[in-house]
């Protein structure tokens, strides 16, 4: 160890030549990008060209775009406050859905798969290569009003006429689910398929029932699967405008993505995206920093 | 062994009302058929609805909804309509591999040389770039797109939107991919086999180009089809950064035809090509992550298919 320390200090710079073209991308390409952001927020209007003007010294920023905000938000034509809402309420449910659907797939490919595991796993792992767009597609086809889904209801005897890509927040928060659920299964499946069985076993050994052992010892023990699930599927659905824009359209579906998305593309306004980007941004941080910081102490607890 | 911790079991039961009945229940090792049916439906609810994708985009017909005969018009047969002779689906396939290409052939070296860097360069700055590109593995894409739309358009204004910008945005992306995956193989060799080369009389640069390297390969291909299949698949940075037709890869081109457009099997078309080239490019993923890992192979599958996604 100790010698691997010194040949460490005295290659450094070797170190660094390897990192350097990857930090570089990242420092021009990643932490540049916000600082722009906060300029062009910070900024003002050009009011003959409607074009952006970014300041670029933070202490001659204006809070012009902010205010604008934070009317939007507010005021009486307020169009912000209803869709920063919906996402709210769209993600807790589609991650929820996520979860309860995922969780016992990948416990039992993980547990009890055995000799099929490999079929098990090419199976769950399929949609993973299968693109977003390919999957909202595919039910776009499904859900048209005259489709196959229409179809199978009317022939079990259900009303099959219902618009279902007419703006209906039902067929949002399902495709939410399905564009982003392969993630959650391989995730879930990587934490539990190391969960040791020797632990359930004992359990059952030492004389718990099968759902005592699964409140006490297997959803303990799957504590950090769950919560890493809940992050790898919250986080991009808090960002998501394309599947809501895709499956439904409608301006009673809209989410924040998509406030942010067309604020960014209507001339004059490019500043208020910005400042509505900033917000996620910041209410986003916390959830962030906590997943950065603990997958950083567990790859530290690996070495 | 087991007979023996049954009788236990069954003699503390006599004495506890409550473990007895855990007991009796239920046999561990019985085969959990409830569990076993819910993943086989999730499995068709999964994979079904892309199947039928699939299939409508030989629909002999204009319809995406209705099944009306077999036909390849929608690939090569119509002269206006089909991903062969229509400028810009036929474009959209080549913006998207062209992409890919680019992608993967920067994102993949200065990424495996990032995880080494900052694996052995022990210093606060490290740290810091480590975080960041942690950080930038969990932001939401739309969050970065925006940053990255707005740095090209009113900052670095000679970056223009459309390839070049795509591209810088794709690596930043995808930068994660072989950093994390390389540097947790990295962990897991650890430094003896380096050591042992030094001890033998290799140079530092000799050590890490014969002997870690090759060790890394299997984490640096599969790092590679990670970072071609999301591309290809990629939307939200290719959608911002894009700017004429010319530059719009298939995702976007799908996008904004929805509603609309070229719609029709055509899309269909479009997209089953984009999940034919994601499928080999896992395929070849699979067979090359097998080989490579021959010597440590422990005879299922299973690892080669979890390596190369990613978990």
């Amino acid at each position: 160890m100790g010698r691997s320390e010194t040949s460490d200090r005295r290659n450094r710079w070797l170190w660094i030549a390897l990192a350097a073209p990857g930090a570089i991308w990242l420092i021009i390409l990643f932490v540049v990008p916000f600082y722009v952001m906060l300029a062009v927020a910070g900024g003002g209007v050009n009011e003959f060209y409607q074009t952006v003007v970014p300041i670029w010294n933070p202490i001659h920023w204006s809070s012009f775009n902010f205010t604008a905000v934070w009317h939007d938000i507010v005021g009486t034509g307020s169009f912000i406050g209803p869709p920063a809402l919906r996402t709210l309420l769209y993600t807790v449910i589609a991650t929820a859905l996520s979860l309860a659907i995922s969780y016992p797939v990948a416990f039992f490919v993980a547990r009890y798969a055995g000799r099929r595991k490999t079929l098990f796993l090419v199976l769950l792992i399929a949609p993973f290569w299968v693109s977003y767009m390919m999957r909202m597609l595919a039910w776009i086809d499904l859900l048209q009003q005259n489709g196959f889904f229409n179809s199978a209801l009317s022939f079990v005897g259900l009303p099959g006429s219902t618009d279902w890509l007419g703006g209906k927040s039902v067929t949002v928060i399902l495709g939410l689910v399905y564009g982003y659920i392969p993630y959650v299964i391989l995730v879930l499946y990587a934490f539990l398929d190391r969960i040791d069985p020797s632990l359930l076993e004992a359990s059952r050994d030492l004389g718990l029932s099968k759902w005592r052992t699964f409140w006490h010892v297997t959803i303990p023990l799957s504590k950090p699967a769950l919560i890493a699930g809940t992050f790898i599927t919250a986080l991009p659905m808090l960002g998501d405008y394309f599947t809501n824009q895709l499956l439904s359209g409608a301006p009673g579906t809209t989410m924040i993505g998509n406030a942010i998305e067309g604020q960014l593309d209507s001339p004059g306004q490019t500043g208020q995206g910005a400042v509505l980007a900033l917000m996620l941004l910041v209410v986003l941080l916390i959830p962030m920093l906590y997943y950065v910081i603990s997958t950083a102490r567990a790859s530290r607890e690996m070495a | 062994m087991a007979s023996t911790v049954e009788k236990q079991v069954s003699g503390a039961s006599r004495a506890e009302p409550q473990a007895r009945r855990g007991r009796i229940r239920g046999n561990p090792w019985r085969r959990p058929w409830a569990m076993e049916g819910f993943t086989w439906l999730y499995i068709i609810w999964s994979i079904v609805p892309i199947g039928i994708a699939v299939l409508f985009s030989f629909n002999k017909g204009a319809s995406q909804a209705t099944w009306q005969g077999f036909s390849t018009k929608w690939y090569v047969g119509s002269q206006v309509t089909s991903v062969l002779h229509n400028p810009s689906l036929h474009h959209a396939v080549i913006q998207t591999l062209i992409l890919g290409a680019l992608t993967t052939l920067i994102c993949v070296p200065i990424g495996v040389g990032f995880a080494i860097g900052i694996d052995r360069w022990r210093a606060r700055t490290a740290n810091g770039l480590n975080f960041v590109m942690i950080f930038s593995f969990v932001i939401p894409e739309l969050l970065l797109a925006v940053a990255l739309f707005l740095l090209v358009t009113q900052a670095l204004t000679f970056i223009k939107l459309g390839t070049t910008a795509e591209v810088a945005g794709l690596v930043v992306w995808n930068l994660s991919w072989p950093a994390i995956i390389v540097r947790a193989r990295l962990v897991s060799i650890g430094r003896s086999y380096e050591e042992a080369a030094a001890d033998l009389g290799a140079s530092r640069m000799g050590a890490i180009r014969r002997v870690l390297l090759p060790m890394l390969m299997p984490a640096i291909f599969a790092s590679a089809v990670l970072v071609f299949a999301s591309t290809v698949d990629d939307f939200v940075i290719v959608e911002q950064l894009s700017s004429t037709a010319n530059t719009q890869p298939m995702s976007v081109l799908i996008y904004s035809n929805v509603h609309g457009g070229l719609s029709g099997p055509a899309l269909n078309a479009l997209a089953t090509i984009m999940l034919a080239i994601s499928l080999i490019a896992a395929l070849i993923g699979f067979v090359a992550y097998r080989w490579l890992t021959r010597g440590e192979r422990t005879g299922d599958g299973t690892e080669a298919l979890t390596g190369i996604a990613g978990i």
